[in-house]
């Protein structure tokens, strides 16, 4: 496949895990930050590519993974609306609530549907013109831009059933509060398709401010190879800075026109991340002029917000302090057929993804 | 989700478009991008193509690669 063989060709994986070796000396912790990157590591064994002088962590890049509970619950209680047509990205479809799943819910007959695209969506409330239809904004800033841009094309051609329940979410206020955490980070291995629609500005504060490094990688395994040298260089000579790896698709000023969509439709909020709590300026709201298409507003519903699962340590495995192996429910209890937290459910949950690539 | 797959444009219909990945035939919205041609390989994302594939750093980024793998002793 074009853009994808020819960065997963093994002597290059190995020519960089060569000079990786050799010119790695100093002890250095990365983290990613998107779920596409732990799946990348781990199907094709990059950690153990890395002399030891490199430790990887993953954290809480996956957007299925850190929607709380409390949000489960409350689109659970939008499919009980009169009427109600829930539609949502697959991913969140076996995602645990407190009680229920919308899978769940969906053979106990509520009209739950698994779109690819939002513009399905707006394209199912336009064809039931009497009925609710309230599509799950989950995703961060590569994703919110397409349900910006539904929004506004709802509203240019007059479509008063549809509506948005968003738990979009962004990036770097969590990549912050984790190094303010205290969690012992030299360096960010950034998203690659995050980047491509924010642009690199976003990271500034990181490097010079934190003095971290932060690297935009791709997500084959010569993109996260060569993305891991860049961070071990910069390290190395103390210039930690921002850089981009994935140049073929990443641009410093990221892609002005998705990121004019959801500027123009959200503006920050504080918003909770599941087992992170509630982080300032971390989600997205719909703005006031959208409000017509915003569920909270026109259907405000209140569901209480239950508490976390006993012995669920997925809080500390997204903040990268434990690994799955860690969890006495990992493999017994909570597998992903029957998961007990986020992290396991979602196919690029950390969890998910040991569980897959384990030996 | 934060997965993307680049896909060459067949051709296009308003903001819309044919893409092919694989031979496989997909539609994808140009809501979010400007400037596509038929022929440009897009990264595809939930129904939408978030940006271009720039064949001339992608081809530097080999170069890149090619060189390591070149000095390196084996």
């Amino acid at each position: 496949m074009k853009y994808i063989d020819e960065y997963r060709k093994k002597d290059l994986i190995l020519a960089v895990s060569e000079e990786l070796k050799r010119v790695s000396k100093k002890k250095i912790t990365l983290m990613e930050v998107c779920g596409g990157h732990t799946m990348a590591i781990h199907r094709f064994g990059l950690h153990t590519l890395l002399p030891p002088s490199i430790r990887l962590l993953s954290g809480p890049g996956c957007p299925v993974c850190v929607s709380s509970q409390h949000f489960l619950d409350t689109a659970i209680a939008y499919s009980k609306v009169p009427g109600a047509i829930i539609t949502t990205y697959g991913d969140l479809i076996r995602v645990p609530g407190s009680v229920s799943s919308l899978e769940k819910e969906k053979a106990n007959g509520k009209d739950i549907r698994i779109v690819y695209s939002v513009l399905d969506s707006l394209e199912i409330a336009r064809n039931n013109p009497g009925r609710p239809l309230f599509f799950l904004g989950i995703g961060f800033e590569t994703t919110a831009p397409a349900t910006a841009a539904a929004i506004v094309q709802a509203k240019t051609d007059n479509i008063s059933n549809f509506f948005v329940l968003s738990a979009h979410k962004v990036m770097p206020p969590v990549m912050k509060a984790l190094v303010d955490e205290g969690v012992k980070i030299d360096g960010f291995i950034a998203p690659g398709h995050v980047t491509a629609i924010t642009g690199t500005a976003i990271y500034n504060d990181l490097a010079t401010v934190y003095g971290l490094g932060v690297v935009v990688a791709g997500f084959e395994p010569v993109d996260m190879m060569q993305a891991i040298l860049m961070l071990t260089r910069q390290l190395e000579a103390g210039e930690p800075k921002v850089e981009i790896q994935y140049k073929r698709i990443v641009h410093h000023a990221g892609n002005t026109i998705a990121a004019g969509f959801l500027n123009r439709v959200f503006e920050p909020r504080d918003d909770r991340w599941r087992g992170l709590g509630t982080i300032p300026a971390s989600g997205l709201k719909i703005r006031d002029e959208f409000s017509a298409f915003d569920a909270e507003k026109t259907f405000p519903l209140t569901v209480p917000v239950p508490t976390d699962p006993k012995g669920c340590i997925c809080g500390s495995i997204l903040r990268g302090l434990k690994t799955p192996n860690d969890c006495g429910l990992f493999a017994t209890r909570c597998t992903p057929s029957d998961p007990v937290g986020a992290c396991m459910v979602s196919g690029e949950g950390t969890c998910a993804t040991y569980y897959k690539y384990r030996s | 989700m934060c997965l993307a797959i680049p896909a060459k444009v067949i051709s296009i219909e308003g903001s819309n478009a044919l893409v092919t990945i694989e031979d496989v035939e997909y539609q994808a919205s140009l809501l979010l991008i400007d400037d596509v041609h038929p022929g440009d390989f897009v990264m595809i994302h939930a129904g939408f193509a978030i940006e271009k594939v720039d064949a001339e750093e992608a081809a530097e980024t080999l170069r890149l690669l090619n060189e390591i793998a070149a000095n390196s002793p084996q």
